[in-house]
């Protein structure tokens, strides 16, 4: 199943709605892609709604860390929302979880984006 | 004690990658492990597939990448073997180390051996080996599973 990007805004935040699988290859550049275009577009808050994303590898692991790391270090802030279960674990083994700001509700996330 | 065994040679791309993650979630549902396990189990082949295509071969279409599944009652066993520069485990960094977190690569091992009961490497001449077993449950080795963590 190939990864698919899509956006919107809400009350200054861009939410990129992602579903299928991010991956070595296709998904990960779909992701790195996004994320880029977004932060070029002067975009600084970004939420990535991983709710429908069924499956990550390794390298889609560092592509969540490398888009971490280049919002911020333009000065931006990335947020990720609604991880599933298997995302979450993930994260919990990699001890990435306490790196990343994570939500479970989307009004939640733009709030904490605009506190 | 019976055992079946099954053997891919495949090329060195991401396609080969995804049939031995596919293939691998085939062989672990037949040896009884349950859903989650299957996809853990997967995972870990994904890993190693990706290592050997991508580290171990470099994409080279003259090199192979052979993935060898081996299952017996007590156990799934795979083999991901590359005809690459060869690997020193013990040079992989820890990705859990403060400076290694916001690394972008170099989680595959690592996950590896977090889904993967037992993995060891084996030099080749030319390329790596990597053997993974996962036990199929017993209440003797949940014991030992636990008693490790």
């Amino acid at each position: 199943m190939t990864m698919k990007a899509s956006s919107r805004q809400v009350d200054g935040v861009m939410i990129v709605d992602l579903s299928g699988r991010i991956t070595l290859g296709e998904g990960s550049v779909v992701l790195r892609d996004t994320v880029k275009d977004l932060s070029t577009q002067g975009h600084k808050k970004i939420l990535l709604n991983l709710g429908n994303v069924t499956y990550i590898d390794s390298s889609g692991i560092g592509e969540l860390v490398s888009a971490y790391t280049s919002v911020r270090n333009a000065g931006g802030e990335l947020k990720l929302l609604n991880l599933t279960k298997k995302v979450h674990d993930l994260l919990q083994i990699t001890k990435l979880y306490t790196v990343f700001d994570i939500q479970d509700d989307e009004a939640s996330a733009i709030s904490a984006f605009n506190r | 004690m019976n055992a079946t065994r099954v053997s891919y040679t495949l090329e060195s791309t991401l396609a080969s990658v995804n049939k031995a993650e596919q293939a691998a979630t085939e062989a672990a549902a037949k040896s009884g492990f349950d859903e989650d396990e299957c996809g853990r189990i997967a995972m870990a082949v994904r890993e190693a597939a990706v290592n050997a295509v991508l580290h171990g071969n470099r994409y080279d279409p003259n090199k192979r990448v052979t993935v060898c599944f081996q299952t017996t009652p007590d156990a799934l066993t795979v083999a991901v073997r590359d005809e690459g520069q060869g690997l020193d485990p013990a040079t992989v960094p820890d990705p859990l180390a403060p400076e290694n977190l916001l690394k972008q690569s170099g989680r595959g091992i690592f996950l590896i051996r977090a889904f993967m009961d037992e993995i060891s490497f084996r030099s080749l001449s030319p390329g790596t080996e990597i053997t993974m077993i996962k036990f199929v449950r017993g209440p003797g080795r949940d014991g030992n599973k636990e008693a490790n963590q």
